[in-house]
């Protein structure tokens, strides 16, 4: 039975989401016709969706800048290492927390747990990181984040799903608990294993504070810091009335260039990657 | 057969049954000890006397002198304002908008077309902070879309990174935009085990849509609902410390600047850690607070908990 009113709110409906698309899309599209526009044309106000005295020399610009692709590789360099050792815990962990019948797993769980709601704070952290002589190294940027107690609940909520009888079918066959995980449960988990190399991938490729706080020297900056200080800047630049107006042209169209390129390794893969996310959070919720 | 001392004979038994487990346990549980649970203990700067590249834990006891000192600052009580006004303000869009986004997609019934809108609302989510925080700035611009619109209708340009009027409805703006379209997978997937009978009891009951959603869907997620606003409540104080810190400058502080920033500043950047451990222990301690007051009323009202 579609009655007027229904109908009525199917079109509204669809008006509704059409602008939630829109306006999600909008300043993509922007920031992309900026990247290929002159800089004289964004200085304007011209540029909105369509790039107005088109070059693509602003890329080639800062993809000359050693300093970029330095910055780029330590991204590189520190998101593999970092979702390496992450998902080695994380998937150690959460297999002994999904052994319902372990001695101690409670507190081991409520270890975790806690942390998810009270935590020590920037300044100790950031106190403890530089006493341990972490400072300057890929290590401040990899371990004070190595598990993520979200997504260890998720692969923890994935063992606990994994039928017993296989495991205890191991046990019988005289495989030990380091040869039931690696030789049966691994092999199983391939979907999960995949959805947290992403998890953990996307957000060491994204992070920018630790690589801000902990380091000190421009060529081990990741790039998220590169762009984070133009963008900081370029902002600064426009406190000062003394900035040339050519300067400020030339980064506009360069934060939008370094924008681009430091956000596109993830719009490439995002369309592939993105169900796993969605399965990943869906895992996670029937806990939570 | 009761053993005599059972505890520590099962304790003995499961260690020799399980050590293998126990043993892939070791290396997480030394990242929770050293990197969480040591930055709590890390907190007793907050009542000692710190100097920077000193003992970890401080030089001598100081008492509460770092607490006085800030609950008599006024900078702090602003930033305090700041803090409670971007945190209820985030609270108040962010929290409803992915339920109503939710609720529009579920009535959506192209299968492809519910799926184009999903994978395009859950893209900003994916971005790093900093990347989102450029685009912001370059959106505002005064060179930026938002003040050609402007221009288009006769207004004068505004220099909306510079204004402290702006910041907030900036900052909001913002996090919406990234965080609205994620929001809804844990209601669309909540609202797919909602037991399609009670739709049809309601329907023979004379329920037109709106009542239905009202009666049958609204309840179905209720717990989703409760369980994210609890998370919400107690991440209340730690709002967006790392995108006001790119958003705002010294012209927005006074609207911009929240008690995490604030710590920042005046602990990194000028030194002054104690007085900075001090401000985030505060913080930490009424976030936990938050949350487990809140917990508790959701389990009396609601009956739903976090655990």
């Amino acid at each position: 039975m579609v009655t007027r009113g229904y109908r009525a709110f199917q079109a509204v409906n669809a008006a509704v989401l059409t602008v939630v698309v829109v306006v999600t899309l909008f300043p993509f599209v922007n920031i992309l016709a900026r990247s290929f526009s002159g800089e004289r044309e964004i200085r304007s106000g011209q540029v909105s969706l369509i790039p107005r005295g088109f070059t693509a020399e602003t890329y080639r610009h800062v993809m000359s800048d050693s300093m970029f692709w330095t910055n780029y590789r330590n991204t590189v360099v520190y998101t593999v290492v970092a979702t390496l050792i992450s998902i080695v815990l994380t998937t150690c962990y959460a297999y002994v927390l999904s052994k319902r019948r372990l001695k101690g797993r409670g507190v081991l769980v409520g270890i975790a747990i806690f942390t998810m709601f009270f935590n020590g704070g920037l300044i100790p952290n950031y106190v403890l990181v530089s006493s341990l002589g972490l400072r300057n190294t890929l290590w401040a940027i990899v371990l004070p984040n190595a598990i993520s107690v979200f997504n260890l609940l998720v692969m923890k909520a994935f063992f606990e799903s994994l039928p017993v009888e296989l495991e205890e079918a191991a046990a019988v066959d005289g495989a030990s608990q380091y040869g039931t995980l690696w030789r049966i449960v691994l092999p199983l988990s391939k979907a999960i294993l995949a959805t947290m190399l992403l998890f953990y991938a996307v957000s060491f490729w994204n992070s920018w504070f630790a690589g801000f706080l902990y380091m000190d020297r421009q060529e081990l900056f990741p790039v998220t810091v590169y762009l984070r200080n133009l963008i900081a800047g370029a902002t600064a630049g426009v406190d000062q009335t003394a900035a040339s107006d050519s300067a400020l042209q030339i980064a506009a169209s360069i934060q939008a260039v370094t924008i681009v390129l430091t956000m596109l390794p993830i719009l490439l893969v995002y369309p592939f990657i993105q169900r796993y996310f969605v399965s990943g959070v869906m895992l996670g919720a029937v806990k939570g | 057969m009761t053993s005599p001392v059972p505890r520590r004979r099962t304790w003995r038994a499961a260690l020799r049954r399980d050590w293998q487990l126990y043993s892939l346990a070791v290396l997480p549980l030394l990242f929770f000890v050293v990197f969480r649970y040591l930055p709590m203990l890390g907190n007793v700067i907050a009542f000692r006397r710190y100097s920077p590249g000193g003992d970890l834990f401080g030089e001598y006891w100081v008492g509460l002198r770092y607490f006085k000192m800030f609950l008599n600052d006024p900078s702090f009580w602003q930033v305090f304002t700041n803090t409670l006004i971007i945190g209820g303000l985030t609270l108040l869009f962010c929290f409803p908008l992915p339920i109503v986004l939710a609720l529009l997609l579920n009535e959506v019934r192209t299968r492809w077309l519910k799926g184009f809108v999903q994978t395009i609302s859950y893209l900003p989510h994916f971005l790093s902070i900093v990347v989102v925080a450029g685009i912001v700035l370059q959106v505002v611009s005064v060179d930026g879309v938002v003040n050609q619109g402007l221009r288009a209708v006769g207004h004068d340009a505004i220099s909306f990174i510079q204004e402290p009027g702006w910041f907030r409805t900036i900052y909001v703006s913002s996090e919406v935009w990234q965080t609205v379209g994620w929001g809804t997978i844990l209601y669309l997937a909540a609202l797919t085990t909602i037991d399609d009978d009670l739709y049809q009891a309601a329907r023979v009951d004379g329920a037109n849509r709106w009542r239905q959603t009202w009666h049958v869907t609204l309840p179905g997620i209720r717990p989703t609902m409760m369980t994210l606003l609890v998370l919400n409540i107690g991440t209340f104080l730690a709002v967006g410390f790392e995108k006001i810190l790119l958003l705002a400058n010294p012209l927005t502080y006074p609207t911009a600047d929240v008690i995490s920033t604030y710590l920042y500043r005046v602990g990194i950047v000028s030194g002054s850690f104690s007085y900075a451990a001090a401000i985030g222990l505060f913080e930490s301690v009424i976030g936990l607070t938050l949350v487990l007051g809140a917990n508790r009323l959701s389990r009396r009202l609601v009956g739903t908990s976090l655990w």
